[in-house]
């Protein structure tokens, strides 16, 4: 292994890392929030009922919401004690989402679903995907999807290759290292239920090589399971993108428009994988996540685990408070975190990390005009023309930007990250992205 | 936090150092040892030739936006890095006024009126050395040696002055490449000496800020070609104007292709007119008109190089 020349893919651009304030420190578990605020809806998919009232009493890992679509995933309750609210509160994508709030009695009573199982050996596949969906489990990456649901294969398809993605790509984010470094066994166990679960018997853990001890640790408790290998990949923005990936590992390229699974993938979070292990052994649902809280206005910069629903608020305050005021608050990555007006809002399944960002850091920038360099094309990563999509964006041209690929854009940033001119122009895509699909929208409608 | 003074934008909310006003003084920088070499070797006319035509570029963009009531943009270094550029690519002696009148036509009429800054098709100096040497051949033609002289020359009083080209094409001699390599001919201010010019463009591909595919191709183009002629491929390559145009005026971002492909292409075209216009052309030298055709190209490569999308295959069964 220690040979094995690190993979990647075309394009993609060398950012700062700043992981070194977090990825050293191991993981601190916060004790549980006073009061924790849990969207519905945290995921890609319908958004969940609420199964409880006002007034109820609630226990840890209590399912609180659940919904009857096919793609969703249900959500349960983090802390043990009374529902205090069910109503709409701001949530990290700036909408506002029916919540429920409960008020924590400190006693961290668990449900009585919670419990070990013995016969984890004897789980058939379907069943391990049953117990997936019911934990509520969605990737950790970011993206929140429901992870069962990623698990089927569509019709006349099927997987040949799970993959586990631990490249941890976006600056400041050292979640997934320190998981690594920390829990490789149940990351392993998770992989060998992945495995299980898609009834394949090929899975790759793919881990950028700035995290020597977690590719270590991980290639130490894989041992002796032959089905399943460490591939060390260069360190570049985005390895740890889905498709970029794939292409890393093995070689194949997933079609426009399609998904892992047209090549016979399955691509899962690292981090996911440990809470598909804590679900199918201890049969704790999604409850609880590790979160970055870094950036260079938290006094404390570390890795926490944190229950789901606790305002970052409060997270900030349990991570020392701030050293300076921020001027930019970011739930995720510097890359592709979202910003936020607010920091009245909870820690989801989806929250990787929380930066605080000081004038300087993210100070905006004037655009000055493109002067065609071509550095945008070159770091590409899906290599379109990211200079002509955003001119016509910006013009209004949505059918040209279309003709020249605009919906192949996974957004990753590259091309605004290293223009020299400093244009939007991942912002300006995104906008010809979401024009072109409300025209499409509008015209299946008619 | 009730999040007043919170600021929200849309990823990334991180940006790589290296801005347009950096990439221009680094520019700037890195043709700072050619413009030492063109002052070792043609005196403090040379520096005066700089600020003329450095002054010229710049006044006349910033009066142009003022009188049209526009951002005044200089500080971007684009107009100084021009100027610099039109100064390095003219004959020592030249009178200053017309340098300055090549400065400010290139930033005029070869610039401004096209939208200013990345709107340009030509580049902005190579056309104000065109017009200058339209407009007085004469003097634009006429060489000066260098402090140092040329003893390589037999007969040194039959041949007027004249440029290593110009000696090799129309008598024969053919000037010792340490000499073209050093820069002690004669020649533009700034394009005798290959190694002052070697060392700023080392600066710029370590910069990152040009790539190696357009110098690369464009030099080999004109390295092969010229063997394929029966031509001594090194002369060709250090001799007149190549290494200059090849890393300082050939990979001006605006002017050249955006696409990988594209770049290599413009490359090969620039070397292919640039042999013909040597080998057959009325001028010795063609550098100049060489980068001016293919910047015409420019675009319409681009348009023929696009990349391949990824994803873009057969679906895999």
């Amino acid at each position: 292994m220690a040979t094995m020349v690190a993979k990647t893919f075309r394009g993609g651009v060398h950012a700062h890392y700043h992981k070194e304030d977090t990825a050293s420190k191991p993981i601190r578990r916060l004790p549980p929030p006073a009061r924790v605020v849990i969207p519905l809806h945290q995921h890609t998919g319908a958004p969940c009922e609420p199964l409880v009232k006002v007034g109820d009493e609630v226990k840890v890992g209590q399912k609180i919401g659940d919904s009857s679509a096919r793609l969703t995933a249900p959500v349960h309750a983090s802390v043990s004690g009374k529902v205090v609210g069910i109503s709409l509160h701001p949530q990290s994508g700036g909408r506002d989402v029916l919540s429920v709030i409960i008020e924590s009695d400190g006693k961290e009573t668990l449900d009585e679903h919670v419990e070990p199982r013995t016969d984890v050996d004897h789980l058939s596949a379907d069943e391990i995907k049953a117990v997936i969906r019911e934990a509520g489990i969605v990737g950790l990456g970011g993206a929140a999807f429901p992870t069962y649901f990623k698990l089927t294969p569509p019709p006349g398809k099927s997987f040949d290759t799970v993959i586990l993605n631990g490249a941890e790509c976006e600056p400041y984010l050292s979640a997934d290292h320190r998981l690594m470094v920390e829990r490789p066994g149940d990351i392993v166990d998770g992989a060998r239920l992945l495995l299980k679960a898609t009834g394949v018997n090929r899975a790759y853990i793919g881990i950028e090589e700035n995290k020597p001890d977690a590719i270590e640790a991980i290639s130490k408790a894989v041992k002796g399971d032959d089905r399943i290998s460490v591939v060390p990949l260069k360190v570049k923005y985005p390895q740890g993108a889905e498709k970029q990936l794939i292409w890393a590992i093995l070689g194949r390229e997933v079609p426009s428009g399609g998904l892992p699974v047209d090549v016979g993938v399955v691509v899962n979070n690292v981090g996911t994988a440990a809470a598909v292990r804590d679900a199918v052994f201890s049969g704790m649902p999604l409850v609880e996540r590790v979160v970055t809280v870094a950036g260079s206005c938290i006094a404390e910069p570390q890795n926490v685990v944190v229950k789901v629903g606790m305002l970052v608020s409060d997270l900030i305050e349990a991570c020392g408070g701030y050293s300076a005021p921020p001027a930019k608050v970011i739930i995720g990555g510097p890359m592709m975190g979202v910003a936020q007006f607010t920091t009245d809002i909870p820690v989801t399944k989806g929250t990787s990390g929380v930066l605080l960002l000081s004038k300087d850091e993210a100070a905006p920038c004037d655009a000055m005009p493109c002067v065609r360099c071509g550095k945008c094309v070159e770091a590409c990563s899906m290599r379109l023309m990211p200079l002509w999509i955003a001119s016509y964006a910006e013009a209004g041209r949505f059918d040209d930007a279309e003709r020249m690929n605009a919906l192949d854009c996974i957004e990753c940033g590259c091309c605004s990250f290293i223009c020299p001119s400093r244009r939007r122009l991942v912002q300006a895509i995104r906008l010809a992205k979401s024009e072109i699909m409300a025209r499409r929208r509008r015209a299946q409608a008619k | 936090m009730d999040g007043t003074g919170l600021i929200v934008s849309s990823s990334p909310h991180q940006r790589a150092a290296v801005s347009t006003p950096v990439i221009m003084s680094d520019v700037i920088l890195a043709l700072m040892p050619a413009a030492l070499a063109g002052v070792w070797f043609f005196g403090l006319r040379a520096l005066a030739m700089m600020v003329v035509c450095v002054a010229a570029a710049v006044g006349t963009e910033a009066g142009l936006e003022k009188l049209m009531k526009k951002p005044v943009t200089i500080e971007d270094y684009s107009a100084a890095v021009a100027g610099f550029l039109l100064a390095l690519v003219l004959p020592p002696d030249l009178p200053l006024w017309m340098g300055a009148i090549g400065a400010a036509f290139a930033m005029a009429i070869a610039k401004f009126i096209f939208g200013g800054l990345g709107q340009n098709i030509f580049n902005p100096a190579l056309i104000g050395r065109a017009v200058l040497l339209a407009s007085w051949p004469v003097f634009m033609t006429r060489w000066r040696w260098p402090i140092f002289q040329a003893p390589w020359i037999p007969d040194f009083d039959a041949v007027s002055s004249a440029t290593p080209l110009a000696l090799w094409k129309l008598n024969g001699i053919k000037t010792p490449y340490l000499n073209l390599f050093l820069g002690n001919v004669a020649g533009s201010i700034g394009e005798t000496s290959a190694l002052a010019i070697l060392v700023g463009a080392a600066y710029l591909l370590w910069r990152g800020h040009i790539s190696w595919r357009i110098p690369v191709s464009f030099i080999g183009t004109v390295a092969v070609l010229t063997a394929l002629f029966g031509q001594d491929p090194v002369f060709h390559v250090l001799a007149g104007g190549l290494l200059l145009g090849a890393f300082f005026m050939a990979t001006d971002y605006v002017t050249s292709p955006v696409t990988p492909k594209g770049q290599i292409v413009f490359g090969v075209g620039c070397g292919v007119l640039t042999v013909f216009i040597r080998l057959y052309g009325g001028y010795p030298e063609g550098v100049c008109y060489a980068i001016l055709i293919m910047n015409a190209a420019a675009a319409l490569i681009d348009r023929l190089t696009v990349p391949r999308k990824f994803g873009e295959v057969k679906k895999v069964a």
